[in-house]
């Protein structure tokens, strides 16, 4: 994908924005996890610097024990990677069918038509649709979930080894997000790829994801195996988090005061420590490092 | 009663045809209640909210029923009765807070502008500098931060959740007896939408409004309302006090809506999903709006839309719970 005129200007002028900051972050082959956040908090960014469609401007990615670096290294990486994103109505082109759209992935591997209709008839039956009915189909002629499968098969179509999804559901109507959610577990269960599933749902976390991310103004403050973070979470941004969500469990919900803090001018210290209620003298002038606590990872002072 | 919809019929024309938008919605609200129209999007919710407000698209039409709002049929008012209702009986809040403020016009003339056609409706003097200390002081009960700095800003320069609190402030500030809130807070981060679900509910009791909130999170819905209305298809399929329907709904499309929620990990089973998709209102299903999606489904319910039944005290449109005629 091409960085649109007003990207590139944007991002090359305006470096100062810290839009991602982490140190490490590791995914083990077949895992899901999830990167949970509000807007503005990295998580996009993160992804996507993951997929290579953004360069860091510091530091390192390996995929399988090995950099990637250098062109070639960057091309090999994106055969074996895809991306869903959030809103199907925008991410599949509204001028080609959908046999078009979801073999598209597979023009670099030099296959024969016939190899290509067979890929196409067994991706789309695993997203549930019917490829005789689909095939010469155009994006505005399907509904929200059936668009969302689409290119949920796009992605998967090409085997790839790990799969970023951002905010794959969001888009959809209550009733039809749960038949997207199924699918993509069902997908993820029989052919074992890895996810990284983007999100700021926690409920959806919680059903997908084998270990969760929290990411705060462009870093992760809490990871860890997801029934753990889900149920007892330590950072206390992620439970001021947890306690804003609406649920039908209780009738209140519980904010942390003041706003995110912009990008550009970053509190010192931990960054979280404006909206803190246990802020201490060193949240104010050191960045924690990662703590562990209880079999997970928080950056918080409280636990050190 | 503040207000009463009875057997409210809106239709929109298009290209395609007309497009019936509200089928016999009966809806009333009584003062100092607070009622969720809960629905997915083409259910309508939104549609009932703008028809309330008379504020349909030139394509919308009422083609039957009444809505009465404080003693006043809204459907037959002239314009300028539609003027004076406005502000005064009604108000009303959008979902994109970027586009409900002029870019052009600080803060203040815009609070303002409000405040000077409140003093017209009421025949007082309006004057400026008393106007401003008053939206100050209401800047503070909704919990703006630096509201004598912010007042002379523009929009673009107040963050999201800054301007839907300006805009609950005008609303306040105009004291309507119904305030309807249209998704105020799905372009909000979940933090700041609680922020202003608390501030909602605080200002509620505070100021005895009746609320209609409009919204496609039952869980939203859950934290703010008295009573719930399930809209599918341009129908009420289920009203009723909150905690009675999601503890137990009767409705099958609430019952799902409700059990489609994730509660636990894809390793302890999938979800309860509800197949197909919502209804094209163009060609709307014959009988329930619902029928090819239910897994209750009886022979009746593919040609008779079912009427309204009273079941555990609430109001359905379901054909398990007709009473059979006796």
């Amino acid at each position: 994908m091409k960085k649109g005129l007003l990207d590139s200007i944007l991002r090359t002028k305006v470096p100062i924005i810290r839009a991602v900051e982490v140190p490490h972050l590791a995914i083990a082959g077949g895992e899901v996890l999830a990167l949970v956040g509000e807007s503005g908090s990295g998580k996009t960014t993160l992804g996507r610097l993951l997929v290579t469609l953004e360069k860091p401007t510091s530091g390192e990615i390996y995929f399988h024990g090995e950099r990637v670096k250098g062109r070639r290294a960057v091309m090999g990486l994106r055969r074996k990677v895809q991306m869903v994103f959030q809103n199907p109505a925008d991410s599949l082109d509204p001028r080609m069918s959908v046999k078009g759209i979801v073999t598209e992935p597979l023009t670099t591997k030099g296959l024969s038509r016939r190899e290509r209709e067979g890929q196409f008839e067994s991706a789309l039956s695993l997203v549930g649709l019917d490829s005789s009915t689909f095939a010469e189909r155009r994006s505005r002629d399907l509904s929200g979930g059936q668009r969302q499968r689409v290119a949920v098969a796009r992605a998967i179509i090409s085997s790839p080894e790990f799969v970023v999804l951002d905010e794959p559901t969001s888009a959809l109507d209550a009733s039809v997000q749960s038949q997207v959610l199924n699918l993509l577990a069902r997908i993820h269960d029989q052919l074992g790829f890895t996810y990284l599933f983007i999100t700021h749902n926690i409920a959806i976390a919680r059903y997908i994801a084998d270990t969760v991310a929290v990411m705060y103004a462009g870093q992760i403050v809490e990871i860890g195996p997801a029934q753990q973070v889900l149920s007892k979470p330590k950072h206390p941004y992620t439970q001021a988090l947890f306690s804003s969500v609406p649920s039908l469990d209780r009738k209140e919900v519980a904010p942390p005061t003041g706003e995110v803090p912009s990008l550009v001018n970053l509190p010192k210290g931990c960054r979280f420590n404006p909206r803190c209620p246990y802020a201490m003298e060193v949240c104010r002038t050191t960045d924690p490092p990662f703590f562990d606590v209880d079999g997970e990872q928080a950056a918080c002072w409280l636990y050190k | 009663m503040l207000l009463q919809v009875e057997d409210l019929h809106v239709t929109y024309d298009t290209v395609y045809g007309t497009l019936n938008a509200l089928n016999g919605v009966n809806l009333s609200i009584e003062e100092g209640e607070t009622v969720a129209l809960v629905g997915e999007s083409g259910s309508g919710k939104s549609t009932l909210g703008l028809s309330i407000v008379r504020l349909l698209p030139p394509n919308g039409r009422y083609s039957k029923g009444s809505i009465v709002l404080n003693g006043k049929n809204v459907v037959s008012l002239s314009g300028s009765e539609v003027r004076r209702m406005r502000g005064t009986d009604v108000f009303m809040v959008f979902q994109d807070p970027l586009n409900t403020l002029n870019p052009v016009k600080r803060v203040s003339t815009q609070v303002l502008e409000a405040l000077a056609v409140r003093a017209k409706k009421e025949n007082k003097a309006f004057d400026q500098r008393e106007g401003i200390s008053e939206a100050i002081e209401k800047f503070k009960d909704v919990r703006l931060p630096d509201p004598e700095v912010l007042i002379h800003r523009y929009p673009h320069q107040l963050s999201g959740g800054q301007i839907q609190r300006v805009v609950i402030a005008i609303g306040l500030l105009l004291k309507p007896k119904l305030f309807i809130a249209d998704e105020p807070t799905s372009a909000l981060d979940v933090t700041i939408q609680a922020q202003v679900l608390k501030l909602l509910n605080s200002l509620k009791s505070e100021y005895k409004m009746s609320v209609i909130f409009i919204t496609h999170d039952i869980s939203v819905a859950y934290v703010i309302a008295d009573r719930f209305a399930v809209l599918y298809g341009g129908e009420v399929s289920e009203i009723g006090e909150v905690s009675k329907v999601v503890k137990s709904p009767l409705h099958p499309y609430t019952k799902a809506l409700i059990e489609s929620i994730p509660k636990r990990s894809r390793k302890e089973g999938e979800l309860v999903a509800i197949p197909g998709s919502p209804p094209n209102m163009l060609s709307p299903p014959t009988g329930c709006k619902f029928h090819p999606r239910c897994p209750y489904v009886m022979d009746v319910c593919r040609t008779e839309n079912p009427p309204y039944t009273e079941a555990d005290e609430r109001t359905l449109r379901c054909w398990l719970y007709e009473r059979p005629p006796t």
